[in-house]
């Protein structure tokens, strides 16, 4: 038997208990206030129907900013409200969170008579809880709704807040339903309905089949009607969009009550609400004809388990709701994405460079600091003024600039100076890394920034790394030679290294799992390697050791990314979170949940104030690093995202998913503003140039492919953004836009990588069968 | 289109036998029908779940293949324990066994004995990772290195050539549009639509590089030295990326065979059909283009009535000979209904066999050239007009002395004829081999057919006797092939020369001009590959005749893991010797993998799942021992 374990649960927990604040090395922050508080105090804010579990991880509106406390809207909790804090409240004492509890209560302005303080201080005990727990709980919350006055019109919302732990609550939903021979004939009508309406309602409309179709397949297997389910299924999943082919096969194995209890996707598919855009004229069309034939069933549906967001104008055409459906749960709101994103960059710091001169003799000596600025300006508006579309400098403390990180600057604006300036008139030249004999074991390469090391992750747990130049890699001595040697000397650097282990390559041993995901620190000094057995890893490039192994992702861990200036780096895995994380912290700063499947990858903002995660739930998150907020939600692939990069001047963001498209996303409107047809695999590889003129993308079906990036961005600039219906038309322009294709020799594209003089590196595993 | 995609997703379900089945094999006897369809679709269901997972390990594993490490690790995420040991090939644990009407399944347990695991050889130990940097493309062109694919796929070059009027599809437009734009030519002024239309030109312009390549390369196909040759020819049957030089050597051969016939210099014509055979065996190239060039020569080869100075005493027939092979090589792949190569090129040769003023030479490749088309071809052609041939010869054997040249002439053609259609007779004619009867039917020749055919059929008889296998015909260019060898002794080796028509040039090759060559007995090569439950095998060649060349060739033989039953596998040595003065053989003895994969490899699957566990014996046991192991066809 499969036991049945809830990752969702574990990560609630582990947002209760989770305290460190943000904090740089070396300085305290100021207190941030953490991403579950407002899980909490959203409880009270939220007397709506609307509102369910997950729309406070959706970005929603109500808290975010530094201590603002959140209990606002809705003037004095209700009763019911009361309730669930204190059984909340009790739980979490049970579970010895003090500092949890205390933070709720201070928040949510209980004096409660029962908060004795008698509590001890043991706080972190969070792995304790275990399901019976939270079934008990949930027992009271609900016997406590049912107590109040009100509970008719809210006992599914106050579930919904709590229902992702326990199953039968969830499904209990379902129980209650119609004659279920009826079934058929309501769905039927509704079709013809939607069949006769005007064409240009019909696309709207046809938003609906699906979700209807799903929630009514559930509530028949829910209730035990297996045969007409089945009938059900057979008649009516032939109409739904090809892209819901993958979770129709879900589906369809699905035929048991007793399925339902396991299947994760499932539960969210019920506990979230399925999200469609419809005009507002169509959308009196159907209710119009929904109350004409008292199709309560219908209505009930789309009451409870749908959100319509309803939006006046024009109703759309079938191929841009097609471009932006296809998630797990139905399209973005519109609200969703209107929060403000600092997508500048942050302002370079300055550097004195009076060891430039010294240090380079051979070209233009006299010329290069003025160079350098102006290269820099031309390359984003990292002038000295700052960017109004840039977060402020200290938004999120950022480490500080080492000596030996300013000669990395140095080093990157001197290449920077001899970088080709690309275009489509100029392509890139692609140096091709092949792995040989990787036996279909490579799972993960990365590539340091200055082009200098590679790593790979096998599926052996093997992590190693290569030198990709003629000098090779050598560790610090052992404790006991570094003894020896003289400390005073000036080459003591060189001296500590071992020259006599000195090789092209090291393995680094540790992983019990495959590793999905290595990233380079930018410094070089480190190395981040996610496995299959749940951990992350960070590794020393001086002795080639592994320093920390994180553990919180239960599960395998898909992706981690280093942020741009170090320190911080983020993690997504199974378990359907993203995790940011600080080296020197063993637990997590954030949690970002709210993806409705794992997180397949990761992604820092060069600005590194945001994280992107994509995820198998065919959709992209963006979230604010600051608070824990997602403040985008893009929806529109059809496949699992397997692939993101951001623009150089973190302006758009680029996505792959296994359906071998690109979409690119404009990030300050929060609008897909283009679709880059040709793959014919997965993509796993993107990767802007240096100055944002060309994309590149690898693919499973071996080919490296660039696109016209400038163009593709420029196109859409010149149109005014609708941003109020939020689509916009996209041109169908891929072949205009691809530039290049260049098939390898079955070798899938693993990674691709622009030096900083704009050299492409692909990275693949080459199949000899 | 709805109908096909409900087809997919009508939810499959174990049947309820299989449940009943596993039950019976954890020993509870019996179990009520519907509990086995409720065990049935809740095991479909599980199953199911743990696949979707295990595919999502798939997609992060970048590979195509899901694996059993996949699986294992979907069992892991839902916290059960994985099937370990699954990783062998051979990993249908149930047998299948029926009789007295009654069905079992049972867990087959082989016996192992230890010593012979603790004696077979380690495999060898897998490569390391190593990793290797090229080129995909300089400046957005992809340079033509064997790294990269080749620049057009084998597919387009035939879709070009045989179906030049097909409108380009969306997919290819693109790629066609970007293979010029990748080639970096002057293509890239012209945009827009009106360029999708036209049919990509390639350009004949060559790189420096592929320029010295070129002149290498002809230089040493037709210079003086036979390993550079052997090199080159190589080179040109390996490269992938030799098809923008294809227009320039097939000029480079027709206009040298039209020079060098007259000037009768034979070793050049060989060279020449040498270079030809190597296009042909190159993998990317499609010659269809450059038939136009190719084929007169080869035929010229083939019919001249002097390729040579001397032809009393050159070797001008195995040169017939070889281009014979060629022509019928080029007829199988290349023969459509709409370029009709095959029976124009029967036309050509049968005008001039029935020609009386034709020569002996012609006359004699003629022959050739018809008989290498096919057993139906001697049939209808050949076998009709041995009389008329048989006369011929008859006229120059026994009449006057004409000359030395046409008495050679006329025993060449009639060993040939012989050769040829000894074979086709033994098959087609009745048994009864009575010499007065063939005398009758095909005249002169027919005593000595006669003989050949006894000669024939005995010797398919002995073969089917001794191995259960079939010979096998080796016209193809494939180099591997599978067959049965009675016995791996000396003599058998000298023999199979007889039964086996080797490809290879390798007569040709030693051919210096003027000296022909005596067919000296082969050496012999035995690569005995000892494999054993891992991912390599080990292999040792064992060269039993003393004569050996120069270059000991040690061939990688890829060879399933996992396997106790030894195969012999011949192995036709078209590229064996490099300096070589004799035709090699190598038997590559192979151990097989037992019965349920090498069912898959071989194709045919004719074994009964009961096979009996052979352990690991000699080679030559088990070719002596009727086997089942050994019942599985040859898939020529």
């Amino acid at each position: 038997i499969i036991r049945q374990k809830n990752p969702k649960k574990k990560t609630y927990y582990a947002a209760h208990v989770m305290t460190p604040l943000l904090s740089a090395p070396g300085e305290k922050m100021a207190a941030v206030q953490d991403a579950p508080m407002e899980l909490d105090s959203e409880k009270e804010t939220k007397p709506e129907i609307l509102s369910d579990g997950t729309s406070n991880l959706s970005g929603n509106t109500a808290s975010g900013t530094l201590s603002s406390p959140p209990l606002t809207a809705g003037g004095a909790p209700k009763q019911e409200d009361q309730q669930t804090l204190i059984a909340v409240l009790q739980f979490l004492r049970r579970n010895k969170l003090t500092e949890s509890v205390d933070i709720l209560r201070r928040e949510a302005c209980l004096e409660d008579q029962e908060d004795s303080q008698t509590l001890d201080g043991s706080g972190g005990g969070k792995g304790d809880g275990d399901g019976g727990d939270a079934n008990s709980l949930l027992s009271r919350v609900s016997i406590a709704s049912a107590a109040a006055p009100q509970s008719t019109l809210t006992p599914i919302p106050v579930k919904s807040e709590y229902d992702q732990p326990d199953v039968s609550v969830v499904l209990s939903a379902y129980s209650q339903q119609g004659d279920p021979s009826l079934y058929q004939v309501y769905y039927t009508g509704l079709k013809n309905f939607i069949e006769s309406v005007l064409d240009c309602h019909r696309a709207e409309l046809s938003q609906l089949f699906y979700p209807l179709f799903v929630h009514m397949y559930l509530e028949l297997v829910y209730n035990n009607h297996e045969t007409k389910a089945k009938a059900f299924f057979e008649k009516f999943s032939g109409d739904q969009e090809c892209y819901y082919q993958d979770d129709l096969q879900i589906l369809c194995g699905l035929t048991k009550k007793e399925h339902l209890k396991g299947n994760e996707a499932l539960l969210d598919f019920r506990t979230s609400r399925f999200v469609l855009r419809i005009s507002r004229d169509s959308y009196q069309l159907l209710k119009r004809h929904l109350q004409e034939r008292h199709n309560n069933q219908i209505w009930n549906i789309i009451q409870e388990h749908l959100y319509i967001d309803i939006f006046d104008g024009m109703p759309r055409s079938k191929s841009q709701i097609d471009s932006m459906s296809g998630s797990f749960a139905g399209e973005t709101r519109r609200e969703v994405n209107k929060a403000k994103v600092f997508y500048g960059l942050l302002k370079e710091p300055e550097i004195e460079v009076p060891l430039d001169d010294e240090d380079d003799e051979a070209e233009n000596e006299e010329g290069k600091p003025k160079k350098k600025k102006t290269k820099k300006d031309s390359m984003g508006s990292k002038s000295k003024k700052q960017d109004p579309n840039a977060p402020q400098q200290n938004r999120i403390p950022l480490p500080e600039l080492k000596d030996s990180d300013k000669l990395d600057k140095i080093m990157y604006m001197k290449e920077s100076t001899k970088r080709i300036r690309l275009g489509p008139e100029n392509l890139p030249s692609i140096c091709f890394y092949s792995f040989l004999n990787a036996y279909q074991g490579l799972t993960a390469v990365d590539f340091t920034d200055d082009s200098s090391l590679l790593a790979g992750g096998f599926a052996d747990s093997t992590v190693r790394v290569w030198s990709a130049t003629p000098k090779k890699l050598r560790k610090v001595k052992s404790a006991a030679e570094l003894n020896l040697i003289d400390k005073e000397s000036d080459d003591v650097l060189e001296r500590i290294m071992d020259e006599k282990t000195a090789s092209e390559s090291k393995n680094l041993y540790g992983h019990s799992g495959p590793v999905y995901g290595v990233s380079f620190s930018p410094d070089r000094n480190y190395l981040l390697s996610s496995s299959e057995d749940g951990t992350v890893r960070l590794w020393s490039l001086q002795t080639f050791t592994c320093l920390v192994g994180y553990k919180g992702h239960n599960y395998p861990v898909w992706d981690t990314h280093f942020s741009p200036f170090g320190y911080y780096f983020v993690s997504g895995g199974h378990d359907r979170v993203a995790r940011l994380w600080a080296t020197d912290h063993y637990q997590p700063l954030r949690i970002f949940a709210g993806h409705l499947a794992d997180v397949t990858c990761t992604r820092f903002h060069p600005n590194s104030n945001y994280v992107v995660t994509g995820s198998t739930d065919r959709t992209i998150r963006l979230w604010d690093v600051l608070n824990g907020n997602c403040v985008r939600f893009f929806t529109g692939h059809k496949g699992p995202i397997h692939s993101l990069a951001f623009s150089p001047n973190g302006k758009f963001l680029a996505s792959g998913s296994t359906d071998g498209r690109v979409l690119l996303w404009d990030i300050g409107h929060g609008l897909m503003i283009g679709e880059l047809k040709g793959h014919t695999d997965t993509i796993y590889a993107l990767k802007f140039s240096r100055d944002g003129e060309i994309l590149a993308s690898g693919s499973m079906d071996n080919t490296v492919r660039l696109w016209d990036s400038m163009k593709a961005f420029d196109d859409m600039e010149t149109d005014d953004f609708t941003a109020a219906t939020g689509h916009i038309p996209l041109p169908d322009n891929s072949q205009e836009l691809l530039l290049g294709m260049y098939h390898s020799k079955s070798t899938p594209v693993t990674h691709l990588h622009f030096t900083r003089r704009n050299l492409l590196l692909a990275a693949g595993a080459y199949n000899s069968q | 289109m709805a109908e096909e995609r409900r087809q997919k997703l009508c939810s499959v379900i174990l049947p309820t036998e299989s449940m009943k089945a596993i039950a019976e094999s954890v020993g509870v006897g019996s179990l009520q029908e519907e509990s086995c369809l409720a065990l049935s679709e809740e095991v479909s269901y599980r199953i199911k779940e743990i696949a979707q997972d295990a595919l999502k390990f798939m997609h992060h594993g970048k590979r195509r293949k899901l694996t059993t490490g996949d699986i294992d690790h979907a069992l892991k995420l839902k916290n059960v324990e994985p099937l370990y040991g699954f990783q062998s090939q051979e990993f249908i644990p149930f047998r299948f066994a029926s009789g007295g009407g009654r069905e079992l399944h049972f867990y087959e347990e082989k016996e192992v004995d230890l010593s012979d695991i603790i004696n077979t050889p380690l495999p060898r130990v897998p490569l390391d990772v190593s990793l290797k940097a090229h080129w995909l493309s300089i400046d957005g062109v992809q340079p033509a290195i064997p790294e990269n694919p080749p620049p057009v796929p084998k597919e387009q070059q035939k879709t070009d050539s045989t179906e030049p009027l097909k409108a380009v599809k969306p997919g290819q437009e693109e790629e066609g549009s970007i293979q010029t734009k990748g080639q970096g030519a002057s293509s890239a002024e012209v945009k827009g639509k009106e360029k999708m239309r036209m049919k990509p030109r390639s350009t004949h312009e060559l790189s420096v590089e592929q320029q010295l390549y070129y002149k290498e390369i002809t230089e040493a196909c037709v210079g003086s030295c036979e390993a550079k040759r052997a090199e080159a020819l190589q080179s040109i049957a390996t490269d992938p990326g030799l098809y923008q030089m294809l227009p320039r050597f097939s000029t480079f051969i027709s206009e040298g065979v039209r020079v060098n016939v007259v000037q009768n210099n034979l070793a050049l014509l060989i060279y020449l059909m040498r270079m030809v055979k190597a296009l042909m065996d190159n993998p990317t190239l499609y010659l269809e283009k450059y038939l136009h060039e190719l084929i007169p020569a080869v035929v010229t080869c083939i019919v001249s009535k002097q390729l040579c100075l001397r032809p009393d005493v050159d070797n001008h027939w195995a040169l017939r000979d070889f281009a014979a092979r060629l022509m019928a090589q080029s007829c199988k792949t290349f023969s459509t209904t709409t370029n009709n190569i095959q029976s124009r090129i029967t036309k050509t040769f049968t005008k001039a066999l029935l020609d009386d003023k034709t020569q002996w030479t012609t006359r004699y490749g003629c022959i050739a050239g018809l008989a290498e088309l096919g057993h139906d071809v001697i049939k209808t052609l050949i076998i009709p007009r041995l009389s008329v041939e048989g006369a011929r010869i008859k006229a120059v054997m026994d009449g006057p002395v004409v000359s030395n040249i046409d008495k050679i002439g006329a025993d060449h053609v009639q060993s040939l004829l012989l050769k040829h259609c000894a074979c086709v007779v033994a098959k087609t004619r009745p048994l009864p081999d009575m010499v007065d009867q063939y005398k009758a039917d095909y005249g002169y020749l027919g005593t000595m057919l006669c003989s050949h055919v006894v000669k024939a059929r005995a010797q398919a008889a002995f073969q089917a006797q001794t191995v259960n296998r079939t010979t096998l015909t080796i016209t193809q260019p494939r180099p591997t092939l599978s067959m049965s060898q009675s016995g791996l002794s000396a003599s058998s080796g000298s023999r199979t020369p007889n039964i086996i028509k080797v490809p290879s040039s390798l007569t040709l090759m030693s051919t210096r001009p003027g000296t022909p060559t005596q067919p000296s007995p082969p050496a012999t090569k035995y690569i005995v590959m000892a494999t054993s439950a891992g991912a390599a095998s080990t292999q040792q060649v064992i060269t039993l005749s003393s004569s050996q060349s120069g270059s000991s060739v040690t061939s990688t033989v890829p060879s399933n893991p996992t396997s106790l039953q030894p195969l012999v596998k011949l192995e036709s040595g078209t590229t064996g010797a490099v300096s070589g003065s004799r035709p090699l053989q190598k038997y590559i003895v192979v151990s097989l993998p037992s019965s349920s994969s090498s069912l898959e490899n071989k194709g045919s699957g004719v074994l009964p799942s009961s096979t009996s566990p052979i352990s690991m014996e000699s080679a030559v046991k088990l070719e002596r021992s009727e086997s089942p192991a050994a019942n599985i066809q040859s898939p020529h």
